[in-house]
């Protein structure tokens, strides 16, 4: 059964039709990358997925359990949204860090958070704060911030706010990790330690949708490519499919604008490495 | 030189009573406008429009007028047209009246500087709450307070120094602060008539309270300078 399941999810904001028609299915412990020009409505679908644009249609299900349909009014409340929020993890490309939090600190934030709402907090206060506190230095040790653990956003590299911002979403354990042009904001060295992370995160089986704009990297590290176009899903499927047996005309006019420079970027992400 | 020794004794004592009330002018407005002003700042960024309209009407007029205006109208107005003083009389009534215009009148400039301090907060800070499980209140309490804080503490130093100078505004209704009492001087009190540096005097009194201010607020803003 997939883990995600997304049935012709459609949006409009005032008139203007972003996203129409919109079904996919992801599996567990695979990457799904969606490319796309801008405003094709790729960022409105993963804002979708995480509750922060409301589909006006359709419905998505985790592991086979519906967990929002636009029909269903008991699944579209404010405070069963915020539970269903947790499927999901999102980076965004301008990192939204906390900025006056530490790096741990913006690790620890959202659980400690839902760790007060338990019952058997208060007597367990101490020991809870000292778990949480060391997934969070696990995590940063993970994404090479183990120095960094102490210092505030605007002490770190974009990099390393982003890197910091992956940290903080994988802290809620969450099914399926969202980036939302992660490293859209980054110069190239930068975008390389990101992309390098990300890597990794799929190496280690996590779920992933990753909207990018960096094609050699869509086409390495995804199982599943999506070209949207329009607001619709021009194409679907490996990223072979995609990329190499590109059927559709645009599709085809997308990539030509990425050809040129695909050999250089290929280098220089394996030279990363 | 001696004469003003000999005076110097009556016109302090004189001058601490009236900066007394001055003073107590000056927190109670803080006390009233602080909170008045989220009010009217979250009224004006209501998503129902005759109630933003209706705050920002108000605001207008208020940031619009002079406050000794509001003063005068706020004070007299209602006994002409009723016939009876609503304040109450005597120093007690004075002092509600001017409190009512001062909070009134500072809410309203408190309350744009709210709404800049909110607004000013990207609302990615809020998205990044919510997709983290945050609730609407923790988000509020915990990611934009002091963020916004942050932001509003210059314009409100800046609002707060104008306050304690604008008290002096309470003078027109004869409400008994430091300058009623600097000025008492003039016409003749406690045997002492025709001198006029008690009234110039007071502004020493202004600049030690505002120095205190001024020092006050830099620690905040130093204090909260660890983060961007």
């Amino acid at each position: 059964m997939p883990i995600l399941e997304a049935e012709q999810i459609q949006k409009s904001f005032e008139r203007t039709k972003v996203l129409e028609d919109i079904s996919f299915s992801l599996e567990k412990g695979q990457v799904l990358s969606i490319i796309g020009s801008s405003g094709s409505g790729k960022t409105t679908l993963l804002r979708c997925l995480n509750f922060l644009e409301r589909p006006d249609r359709g419905v998505i299900r985790i592991n086979g359990e519906t967990i929002f349909d636009a029909e269903d009014a008991r699944t579209v409340q404010e405070s069963e949204i915020r539970k269903k929020r947790l499927h999901f993890g999102l980076v965004f490309q301008s990192f939204n860090l906390f900025p006056q939090y530490t790096a741990r600190q913006n690790v620890m934030l959202a659980r400690e958070l839902l760790a007060r709402e338990k019952p058997g907090y208060k007597a367990r206060k101490k020991e809870i704060q000292a778990e949480i506190q060391a997934q969070a230095e696990d995590l940063l040790g993970q994404m090479g911030l183990s120095d960094r653990m102490d210092n505030y956003p605007h002490q770190l590299s974009g990099g390393q706010c982003q890197r910091v911002a992956i940290a903080r979403a994988l802290s809620l354990q969450p099914d399926i990790l969202c980036f939302d042009e992660p490293t859209s904001a980054l110069d190239p060295e930068l975008t390389g330690e990101v992309l390098g992370v990300m890597r990794e995160l799929a190496s280690q089986n996590t779920t992933m949708i990753i909207v990018t704009h960096e094609m050699a990297f869509a086409r390495d590290v995804a199982n599943q490519v999506i070209f949207m176009d329009e607001g619709r899903i021009l194409e679907q499927g490996t990223p072979s499919q995609v990329f190499e047996q590109t059927k559709e005309e645009r599709t085809k006019q997308f990539l030509s604008r990425f050809q040129s420079e695909k050999g250089s970027q290929k280098q220089q992400i394996s030279t990363k490495r | 030189m001696e004469l003003i020794m000999e005076q110097m004794p009556i016109v302090i004592r004189s001058l601490n009573v009236g900066f007394l009330q001055t003073l107590k002018l000056f927190f109670v407005t803080l006390v009233g406008a602080c909170p008045l002003g989220l009010l009217i700042a979250f009224g004006s960024m209501s998503k129902f429009k005759p109630l933003s309209f209706l705050t920002r009407i108000l605001v207008w007029i208020i940031r619009g007028t002079p406050l000794m205006i509001q003063l005068l109208i706020i004070y007299y107005f209602p006994g002409l047209v009723l016939g009876k003083p609503i304040w109450g009389g005597g120093e007690t009534g004075r002092f509600i009246a001017a409190s009512v215009s001062f909070i009134l009148n500072y809410a309203c400039y408190f309350s744009e500087i709210y709404r800049g301090g909110i607004q000013s907060v990207p609302v990615g800070q809020e998205e990044a709450g919510l997709v983290l499980g945050m609730t609407r209140r923790q988000i509020f309490f915990k990611v934009t307070l002091l963020q916004m804080i942050k932001r509003i503490v210059p314009p409100m130093s800046n609002e707060i120094i104008t306050l304690v100078k604008d008290t002096s505004l309470a003078r027109i209704i004869a409400l008994q602060e430091i300058i009623w009492a600097g000025q008492s001087f003039l016409k003749g009190s406690q045997g002492i008539s025709g001198v006029i540096w008690p009234l110039f005097f007071t502004s020493v009194y202004y600049l030690v309270c505002n120095g205190v201010l001024t020092m006050t607020f830099s620690r905040i803003e130093k204090k909260l300078s660890y983060f961007r």
